[in-house]
């Protein structure tokens, strides 16, 4: 006890440097730990979201882009499918088709146009509000609630793509009829609307006298059609009727469709109809692509891992040199110390105490740190992942 | 308190010898050593702590031969009976006065901290004048001062014998003789000798008896 009482005392008066020490140590001992924990957590939430989702179809190219687009809704932009893609797979009676719209945005989120079978597929849940059932309606993931610090009620309105065309669509005031249950997934970074939604947004769909200047907003009069000033497009139950879909719906376009195949061997069948590289469609396995992914990423880490090492070991050297010139600047201490009788292995119990009271100082706040980073894993890394769409 | 006879000791490597054929010191007396540089002041004062082991010879203090001792039993013989006062002060940065007063305690198990120890060192610091100053660390103190607390240091553990290694070496004349006198002082009231290495032939006077060491470093020629 008297060792560490003067191990403490010693620290108290050079806090600066005991400060410095225990900082230096905590990073050494957090930073590889933490490391880890965000890169397994990353790697379990990229893997699991990949194999959540069986099949992809999409327009031949990167698959990556089209994983990365129709999964993460990233700002990847792989050619469009026509939804006649959709009506084949529902015909081969082999699967599900679920087109996934991911194009435009809104407030910095994505809008995610779909069918209802994705909120099921994905197994989404309401914490307020209801699902889509109108056009135009908007259901939010929980990310995108607090972000905006929007809820139910409130509107939100897609941003204009194309603002060079002035003959182009107006945006879409889109109310929010539902929020999700937070799943720490890129659904809880998106915006989500029936597919026939996004094709308005596109300007596929439109119905007329729906054009609302910043003006009337404000005023709540009549709509103008003005394209020199802020407009939008709002559906309101007396305009609802007159939207309509110019063209057939089979030439439609969406993003990818996420496919669910009914058995392995449906999967297998499925697959092989795609296989022609002639066919200006391909049907992918995320998972596949999501672990050439990761398992690159990985090769990466094995060289930050070296890195890491190097700092560590350097580190750990400058802590080691200022501990061992304190030591020096102590001689004359612990020579009193034996002179007025100390025991025998109380100069090196003086000096373990401090270096053990040091240590577990660090190790405590390196631990706390960790239990931090363990705990809200999941979060961040959904966050840093939607960081890249 | 001491009887020294017959006592050798060489370090190695160096040359330097020491040979005191007899030293004695009573009790209470006061003794000043002095002596040219090098001629083993302080190795006597280290043999008889304890802290060096003669070659041959016998260094009886208090009734205790302590070359016969294991290097354990000299350490708590050391902590138990005798006090140091050092030139340098050898005090602890990082400890206020009160904690370095009482630092013997922190070091060994042969003294116990106890509530009576705290009293005596709280008692001492008054008596040695720097009962106000009990919870200022040695920077914030005087060179005086910070003897003082050295002397308290010595002292708190009532050891019978304290030993002074140019324990004025460091302070002002003035100061030197207020410092002596109340080591003297204090020494007195705990009933402890003194023996005190010096080079102050101004303070010697104060002293009872002065053995002036040139003689044992002559016979150690011889």
């Amino acid at each position: 006890m008297n060792a560490l009482y003067l191990a403490v005392a010693y620290m108290r008066y050079h806090w600066g440097r005991s400060l410095v020490l225990t900082l230096v140590a905590a990073l050494i001992l957090f930073v590889p730990i933490a490391t880890q924990i965000l890169l397994s957590t990353s790697e379990r939430a990229l893997v699991s979201r990949g194999d959540a989702t069986p099949l992809l179809l999409g327009s031949r190219g990167s698959q990556l882009d089209l994983t990365m687009a129709a999964l993460y809704f990233s700002d990847e932009r792989p050619d469009p499918v026509p939804m006649r893609e959709v009506e084949a797979i529902w015909d081969s009676g082999l699967a599900m088709p679920i087109p996934v719209h991911a194009a435009f945005s809104s407030s910095g989120f994505r809008i995610v146009g779909t069918t209802l079978d994705y909120f099921d597929f994905r197994e989404l849940t309401l914490s307020d509000g209801r699902g889509l059932s109108v056009l135009g309606d908007a259901v939010i993931g929980a990310d995108v609630a607090e972000t905006l610090g929007k809820g139910v009620g409130d509107t939100l309105v897609s941003s204009p793509e194309n603002l060079f065309d002035l003959d182009g669509v107006y945006p879409l005031e889109m109310p929010i009829v539902g929020v999700l249950a937070p799943t720490n997934s890129p659904d809880d970074q998106a915006v989500f609307v029936d597919i026939k939604t996004a094709w308005v947004i596109q300007g596929i769909g439109h119905g007329h006298e729906d054009v609302v200047t910043a003006a009337e907003v404000a005023a709540g009069s009549a709509a103008v059609s003005n394209a020199a000033v802020v407009q939008y497009q709002r559906i309101t139950d007396e305009n609802i009727e007159s939207f309509h879909f110019h063209g057939s719906q089979d030439d439609f376009p969406t993003s990818a469709v996420v496919v669910v195949p009914n058995d392995t061997r449906s999967a297998t069948i499925l697959k092989g109809r795609y296989l022609d590289s002639e066919n200006p469609t391909q049907l992918i396995e995320p998972a596949r692509v999501i672990q050439g992914l990761v398992d690159r990423i990985f090769r990466i880490k094995a060289l930050l891992d070296v890195v890491t090492t190097i700092i560590a070991v350097a580190a750990i050297a400058a802590i080691g040199l200022a501990v061992f010139l304190s030591y020096r600047l102590r001689a004359r201490e612990m020579a009193t110390a034996v002179k007025l009788g100390a025991r025998r292995g109380m100069v090196m119990q003086l000096l373990s105490a401090e270096t053990i009271t040091l240590l577990l100082l660090s190790a405590v706040i390196a631990g706390i740190c960790v239990t931090i980073v363990s705990r809200n894993a999941e979060s961040w890394v959904g966050w840093l992942l939607a960081l890249g769409s | 308190m001491i009887t020294a006879r017959d006592v050798t000791f060489r370090y190695g490597g160096t040359g330097f010898r020491l040979r005191v054929p007899e030293f004695v010191l009573q009790n209470q007396e006061r003794v000043a050593i002095v002596g040219p540089s090098g001629s083993g002041k302080t190795t006597l004062l280290n043999l008889i702590a304890g802290i060096l082991t003669p070659e041959t010879g016998l260094i009886d203090v208090a009734g205790t031969n302590v070359a016969t001792l294991s290097d354990a039993q000299r350490r708590r013989f050391r902590a138990s009976t005798i006090g140091f006062v050092f030139q340098d002060f050898a005090l602890l940065d990082y400890l206020s006065a009160r904690q370095n007063i009482l630092y013997p305690y922190r070091i060994t198990p042969a003294l116990t901290l106890t509530a009576e120890a705290r009293e005596r060192a709280e008692a001492l610091a008054v008596s040695c004048g720097i009962g106000d100053k009990l919870d200022r660390h040695p920077s914030a103190l005087s060179q005086g001062e910070q003897q003082r607390v050295a002397i308290c240091r010595a002292l708190v553990t009532q050891p019978k014998l304290i030993l002074s290694d140019e324990a004025t070496g460091n302070l002002d004349p003035e100061s030197k003789a207020r410092i002596l006198d109340l080591l003297f002082e204090q020494a007195s009231q705990a009933g402890a000798a003194v023996l005190a290495v010096t080079h102050d032939h101004e303070l010697l006077p104060r002293f009872e008896r002065v053995l002036d060491f040139a003689q044992f470093r002559e016979e150690a020629d011889a």
